[in-house]
């Protein structure tokens, strides 16, 4: 059964308010951290070696150019 | 003698293949949906449960209601704890890479838990004990369990070689296990502000179970949620480390092309 009789007295939590929600935002926000950047990292990466991929793609491509002309 | 030296073998593949990083990552890629999923719904569940529905406590009021949150990550803080030395230990002795990657990736994820638990540690002890922060057995040998895990950190960076940087990393947090007894012990051994274990394996809890059960639920669902984002953290280091394989290269081709 919900233990407060409207969401003021909820938010309030008998004057302790503060200190519970403050609690739970900080650690939520850090859990989220926690999930966030390893997913950013990953993408980062995945980018980077992708684009790593097409130089040298490139280079090969341009390689073989010259080899045909001379 | 060729049938024993055949099991022999047959044993062993299963701690070899643990230690293939390109396993883990196709492994632990299949997991990971579920887990997610699993940890998100536990969290919710428990988040709303003692917030709005577990009744409050008789003295403490409902500042009580932070324990959901501080008492899972001091669990988990400590639980990780093991995680990074165990990895350390194996990564040392039989020199397998996967576990200096999970020792690696479990140093941020402990030190952040070791972080919510003295934060939220501090603020209920403000309305409770009246005071932020004392200096007592309990909440500074919890915060030499945050210096450990940062130091972890730091030598990981303070080496050019990664295998000079994991070996110093496993020792460290080998020796810094001597940490961990004193933290369980301390509300024991001294007299302090911060009250006995509130669950303890061998009594029935000394909670009501009206708040004492979404404590539980959130108990699994950090469990959970540790699980998650210790596989997220490692899979990017797997990924790093053998970006100059094969199997990596393709993984990066197969995506960009479709």
């Amino acid at each position: 059964m919900f233990q407060f009789e409207s969401i003021q007295e909820f938010i309030q939590m008998g004057g302790h308010g503060p200190y519970v929600w403050s609690a739970y935002v900080i650690s939520l926000s850090v859990l989220i951290w926690l999930i966030v950047s390893p997913l950013r990292r990953k993408t980062k990466l995945l980018k980077d070696i992708a684009r790593e991929q097409q130089r040298d793609l490139a280079r090969q491509g341009t390689n073989n150019g010259s080899n045909l002309s001379t | 003698m060729p049938q024993l030296s055949n099991k022999r073998g047959l044993n062993w593949t299963w701690f070899h293949r643990l230690g293939s990083p390109r396993w883990f990552y196709q492994t632990s890629g299949k997991w990971l949906p579920w887990l997610s999923l699993l940890a998100a719904g536990l969290l919710l569940l428990g988040l709303c449960w003692g917030l709005g529905f577990a009744p409050q406590d008789a003295k403490q009021g409902n500042s009580f209601r932070i324990i959901y949150i501080h008492v899972p990550a001091s669990f988990l803080a400590l639980a990780g704890y093991y995680v990074m030395a165990i990895a350390g230990a194996v990564g040392l002795i039989w020199k397998m890479k996967l576990a200096d990657m999970v020792m690696k990736s479990a140093a941020p994820i402990g030190a952040v838990l070791t972080f919510v638990a003295l934060v939220t540690g501090a603020i209920w002890g403000k309305p409770t004990w009246g005071t932020y922060w004392v200096w007592d057995a309990r909440i500074t040998s919890m915060l030499v369990l945050l210096f450990l895990y940062l130091g972890v950190i730091a030598l990981q960076y303070s080496y050019s070689s990664q295998d000079a940087a994991s070996k110093a990393s496993a020792v460290l947090s080998l020796v810094g296990m001597v940490n961990i007894p004193i933290i369980y012990k301390s509300v024991d051994w001294w007299y302090t502000l911060h009250q006995p274990a509130t669950i303890k394996f061998t009594e029935a809890p000394s909670m009501h179970p009206d708040m004492f059960q979404p404590l539980l639920v959130m108990i699994l669902g950090f469990y959970c949620f540790y699980a998650v984002a210790l596989i997220l953290n490692t899979r990017v280091e797997v990924l790093y480390r053998e970006r100059r394989t094969r199997w990596v290269q393709d993984l990066v081709a197969s995506k960009s092309t479709s």
